[in-house]
């Protein structure tokens, strides 16, 4: 089994309120901001993992798992950071962020599906910061591979997955074969979610994405990152998406005090009309 | 926010990382609880073993994670950082003082035996030295073993002893031989030996989420083979294993104090009076950057002693006036941050509370203030 992972840094989602907008709303101000990995992407790893191994034995791992980040030079410690907890190597499609679109990124990532024959690609349903939600349906479009978003659980098959998607009333069951595209929702990194055919059923995960001890930390800087540029892998790469403008929400506004019942459900019907 | 301290590389960042991470799920949320229940699960020794954090300074083949004592303070910064719980790190962290003497001063088969299962989690390790009448003079200790075959049989107490209400094994100093520093050995004491008891859950002023106990000795039969090093000879080990704890207290006072500034201004920034904000007070502003210039300072010397330790210079005065630097500072900013706080700096559930009360132990435990300018005293030779 060969799994590539697409990882996106993103604004520490925690510090959001340090994200600032230039008056003429022409950018967004990077500088001060600190980055983490997207907690999504963050789960479709832990998947990945999940998916290469006995769960008693995190440390084997069956199978490979390839990293992929599209950013600049200083993305590489969260190349590194995913290399501790288990990836087995990474790749860094130098770019920066307003270069990028996703489109753009999906044709990236084809190029790279096509040299590396992954069964398997994993992501983050969407990025939390710019929360578009398109990578991974666009890379399967143009792969013509089949495709299971919002995944909950997966269970590994001989010769495919059946992935589990909460929806509306109850679970949506979807059984898929190899090669296939799968973004993972938060529910994907609960104790039960994940089961490899070498994973045992009444196997327990601990709740969230694992922990990288010391060792696997200095192993991560001796494990091979390439770089590529973005010219390398897509030939047009001009933007299908362009911003217009950038501009923080509104403020929030100080909250009312109801004198009873009645008040709240006539303010709720009347003012915010959301009866 | 001070950045981090300079003999630090990037896998103390990714380990900072995955620490933050750990006390963000496990200890915050617990934090006060903890301190009020006078003790934390014993499951969380085996949670922070799982996340690889128990390990750090340990060899690979005893189950550790590699890593030495710049490791180990930037994992502990973090968890008292993000955590808020300084008797939580310090009671997950009673291991870091009983298991070096046996790492450096035990047989293969001791190693083996003993450090394994508490890397794992599994067993608690405590650090016997203090007497009830016999604290900062450790020459003259009175707790005896007197060879019986192939045992000891212990009689005694033991007393401010960290996790010893739990421990499962003690490292404990132990009078073989004569009177002074040349009759004193190291035995390591399974708790369930008969004769073995905590006489007392001790209540302290701080470090609540911590126990501390004193341990009696009643004919405890010890095997011989739990005997760490020559007999006789435990002096050494026991006050080069104080080296090691000293930089890590003096550390702890550093996280501590750069507790206590963070909840400073914070509560600075939002408690208005007089129609603004207290930082918009001279006065106020002014206490805090004392606070920051003096946990600067007392970081800065941290780590040049973390840094001279680990290229192997003899730094024992350098590591009793970081200490003294180190309490000092904190004493100072953990009554500032009470002070900022006002009528709740006073209250319980108050994080700088607690951490005032946390700081008072840093002047005493690990060898006093005194006893810290008494060693400068001779290694500056006067």
């Amino acid at each position: 089994m060969k799994i590539l992972v697409a990882l996106k840094r993103v604004a520490d989602p925690d510090n959001a309120n340090k994200v600032k907008i230039p008056a003429d709303g022409s950018t967004i101000d990077t500088a001060g901001l600190e980055f983490k990995p997207n907690p999504f992407d963050e789960y479709a790893l832990e998947t990945a993992l999940r998916l290469t191994e006995d769960g008693t034995k995190p440390k084997v791992r069956d199978g490979e798992v390839i990293v992929v980040t599209f950013g600049p030079a200083d993305t590489e410690s969260t190349l590194r950071a995913a290399l501790a907890t288990g990836a087995d190597r990474a790749i860094r499609v130098d770019a920066n962020d307003d270069q990028l679109d996703g489109l753009l990124v999906a044709k990236g990532l084809k190029t790279l599906v096509a040299e590396e024959k992954p069964d398997i690609v994993l992501m983050g349903k969407q990025a939390v910061d710019g929360d578009t939600n398109q990578v991974g349906q666009a890379l399967a479009e143009l792969l013509d591979w089949p495709m299971a978003t919002f995944a909950a659980t997966i269970e590994e098959q001989e010769d495919g997955l059946v992935v589990g998607r909460e929806v509306d009333g109850g679970v949506l069951e979807l059984s898929i074969k190899y090669p296939a595209v799968v973004t993972v929702d938060l529910r994907i990194v609960s104790p039960s979610s994940v089961y490899s055919t070498k994973t045992d059923r009444s196997f327990k995960y601990n709740e969230g994405v694992r922990f990288s001890p010391l060792p696997a930390i200095m192993q991560a800087r001796r494990k091979p990152l390439d770089t590529k540029s973005l010219a390398d892998l897509v030939d047009d790469t001009g933007l299908k998406i362009n911003y217009l403008r950038f501009e923080a929400p509104p403020a929030r506004l100080a909250g009312v005090k109801v004198a009873d019942a009645a008040e709240l459900v006539d303010k709720l019907k009347n003012e915010a009309k959301v009866l | 926010m001070f950045p981090p301290p300079l003999h630090e590389k990037e896998e103390h960042a990714e380990l900072r990382e995955q620490a933050r991470r750990f006390a963000r799920e496990h200890i915050l949320a617990s934090a006060h609880a903890w301190d009020e229940a006078g003790e934390f699960p014993r499951e969380l020794y085996g949670q922070a073993a799982a996340a690889g954090l128990l390990g750090i300074g340990y060899p690979e083949e005893l189950g550790g994670t590699g890593g030495d004592v710049s490791h180990a303070f930037a994992v502990a910064d973090e968890l008292t950082l993000e955590g808020k719980s300084v008797g939580t790190v310090v009671g997950l962290g009673s291991h870091g003082i009983a298991l070096p003497p046996i790492v450096f001063h035990g047989t293969d088969e001791q190693k083996h035996r003993f450090v394994p299962p508490v890397l794992r989690g599994e067993q608690i390790a405590a650090l016997a030295i203090t007497e009830p009448g016999c604290g900062s003079d450790v020459a003259a200790i009175t707790t005896r073993a007197v060879r019986d075959g192939d045992d000891y049989i212990v009689n005694g107490s033991k007393t401010f002893i960290t996790s010893g209400c739990r421990a499962d094994l003690v490292t404990t100093a132990v009078r073989t031989g004569g009177e002074g520093h040349g009759g004193i050995s190291l035995l390591v004491i399974e708790t369930d030996t008969p004769g073995f008891s905590v006489s007392n859950k001790l209540k302290k002023t701080g470090w609540w989420a911590s126990d501390t106990a004193e341990l009696s000795f009643d004919d405890c039969r010890v095997p011989a083979a739990n005997l760490i090093g020559e007999e006789n000879a435990g002096f050494i080990p026991i006050m080069t294993n104080f080296a090691g704890e000293r930089l890590m207290l003096a550390g702890g006072c550093v996280s501590i104090a750069q507790l206590a500034y963070r909840e400073s201004v914070a509560y600075a920034r939002e408690r208005r009076a007089f129609g603004k904000s207290l930082t918009g007070f001279q006065v106020i502003r002014h206490k805090l950057a004392d606070m920051a210039s003096r946990i600067a300072a007392a970081g800065a010397l941290v780590s040049e002693l973390t840094t001279r330790h680990l290229r192997g210079e003899m730094v024992s005065g350098l590591a009793a006036m970081t200490k003294n630097t180190a309490t000092d500072m904190v004493t100072f900013v953990a009554d500032q941050a009470v002070q900022i706080h006002g009528g709740y700096g006073y209250m319980r559930e108050t994080v700088v509370e607690r951490l005032y009360r946390d700081a008072r132990l840093y002047p005493i435990g690990g060898g006093t203030r005194e006893i810290m300018n008494e060693i400068i005293c001779k290694t500056e030779g006067y």
